[in-house]
């Protein structure tokens, strides 16, 4: 899967599945900040992140992803890894 | 002592999905009751069910509002809606006022078998999602509902088998009377899937009159089988007289009287005493006798001996003053938790429409239940009061008195 592939399907599910307002969504956004993403929903999007791409999350790896970006490139390496 | 009114309903149920198309069934007798071939492709000895389809609410709730709402939290969220309508109460009423939640619920069993579903094949607790815990417990319908509308006052779930929606008014009830509370949401809740009937069809307690689910549930009747399982949920809004004098609302009905007992027997099996105490107890708290009762929603499920023992019960306590009884579980089915709310509802509606539906399907009486005076067609029928009867496993009991609103 190419680097903007992966990016464009991060993106759908962040709209699609945790139902964040597409306009919202740029790669300097902060998460917690700017998407509003909670403790709750990233327990949910551990879910999606791994039935899409079949990487598993852990809860504390999440302290040093700040935007989106930082979203990105932690799925990229961990895909790319795989 | 303050006096209690109710000033809002709000039902879906098999019924119909609004306090309108409810009222419409109940004139006419229709039936809910349907076949669920899944329930016989998994092993169930009764396919019968009362059925309602699940409300969509994308693009009503957002996303944190809905994960954590089981199908029962999904039906009370529709019967609040409207029952806070009913009531002319709106979210800027709940967020200036002490607003609690009172509701029945005594299980959420397709959830947990989903989780853990999807724990025992992933090995993965991180798999399962934050939802389901939500939506796991007893108390997510208050839970919900309490988020949802912001309220701030008492906010629990009242698990009392059978009578848990019953109970639920009767304590909130309760409150108000004693002034602890202005205003509460009451109601009772049900899920209508195989996973949360399957260990109760294995006490062939179900009916098997599947070639005609319409007529399996029939309370009363002499050929009864058993019970037909349903869900749902309804909402009603109770507060103290001041209170909706206060904010000018419509008053629909009194809340008269609530007695409770329990049998101290057996764990499934009823008996005359105990429901006879809890009917002679919300007399009591009602100041009324026996005479002045024009109605009786009846608990009775259709179970051979439940039946009967309700109607030992009510004879006992009424005996020459014997009023006309009938049981809407002949059309809803057995609605569980949520019957003891739901039935407060739908004998509202008769007693404000003036007439009596039907205990549909009743054809002939064994000794047990011949004692009765029982409304087989709907019958038109000043109701100026009725009581509501409400048991449950373990001999819970509850009986409430609702009157007409004189002040």
């Amino acid at each position: 899967m190419q680097n903007d592939e992966i990016i464009n399907k991060i993106n759908q599910l962040l709209v699609d599945e945790i139902e964040i307002d597409a306009n919202k969504i740029n790669p300097a956004a902060d998460l917690k900040k700017d998407l509003e993403i909670d403790s709750l929903d990233f327990v949910d999007l551990f879910v999606i992140i791994e039935r899409n791409f079949g990487v598993k999350m852990k809860a504390e790896e999440m302290t040093e992803i700040k935007s989106l970006q930082d979203f990105y490139n932690y799925i990229i390496k961990r895909v790319s890894s795989n | 002592m303050n006096r209690v009114v109710i000033t809002g309903m709000g039902i879906y149920s098999v019924l119909g999905k609004n306090l309108a198309d409810v009222k419409d069934s109940l004139y006419h007798g229709k039936s809910g009751i349907i076949l669920d071939h899944k329930r016989k492709e998994l092993g169930f000895r009764s396919a019968l069910t009362g059925m309602v389809e699940r409300p969509v609410l994308k693009g009503v709730l957002d996303r944190r509002m809905r994960v954590g709402m089981p199908v029962q939290g999904e039906y009370a969220y529709m019967a609040t809606l409207e029952a806070l309508r009913n009531a002319g109460i709106d979210q800027d009423f709940l967020n200036r006022n002490e607003v609690g939640i009172l509701y029945g619920n005594d299980s959420s069993a397709l959830p947990v078998v989903e989780s853990v579903d999807i724990l025992r094949k992933e090995k993965d607790t991180m798999l399962i999602g934050s939802g389901y815990i939500f939506q796991s417990m007893n108390s997510t319908v208050s839970m919900n509902l309490s988020v949802i509308f912001r309220l701030r006052g008492i906010n629990f779930t009242v698990s009392g088998a059978c009578a848990s929606g019953s109970h639920a008014i009767g304590i909130g009830y309760l409150l108000i009377k004693d002034g602890l509370q202005d205003m509460i949401i009451c109601g009772g809740a049900q899920e209508i899937n195989p996973e949360s009937t399957a260990s109760f069809d294995a006490l062939n307690a179900f009916s098997l009159r599947e070639s005609e689910p319409a007529k399996a549930s029939r309370p009363f009747d002499r050929d009864r089988d058993g019970l037909v399982p349903s869900g749902g949920a309804a909402s009603i809004i109770i507060e103290s007289y001041e209170s909706a004098k206060k904010r000018g609302a419509n008053i629909l009905a009194e809340v008269a009287g609530y007695g409770f007992s329990s049998n101290g027997e057996h764990i499934s099996l009823p008996n005359i005493d105990g429901p006879a105490r809890a009917m002679q107890q919300s007399l009591k708290a009602a100041g009324m006798s026996s005479a002045e009762i024009d109605y009786i929603n009846a608990h009775a499920t259709s179970t051979p001996a439940g039946d009967g023992n309700e109607a030992q019960a009510i004879f006992q306590v009424f005996g020459k003053d014997m009023p006309l009884v009938s049981s809407t579980k002949s059309m809803t089915g057995h609605e569980m938790w949520m019957g003891g709310a739901s039935e407060i509802v739908y004998s509202t509606l008769m007693m404000n429409n003036n007439f009596i539906a039907p205990n549909i399907n009743f054809e002939n009486p064994d000794p047990a239940t011949e004692c009765l005076n029982l409304a087989t067609v709907m019958t038109p029928h000043e109701i100026n009061a009725f009581l509501s009867n409400s048991f449950g496993f373990g001999g819970t009991n509850s009986s409430l008195i609702v009157r007409k609103a004189s002040f």
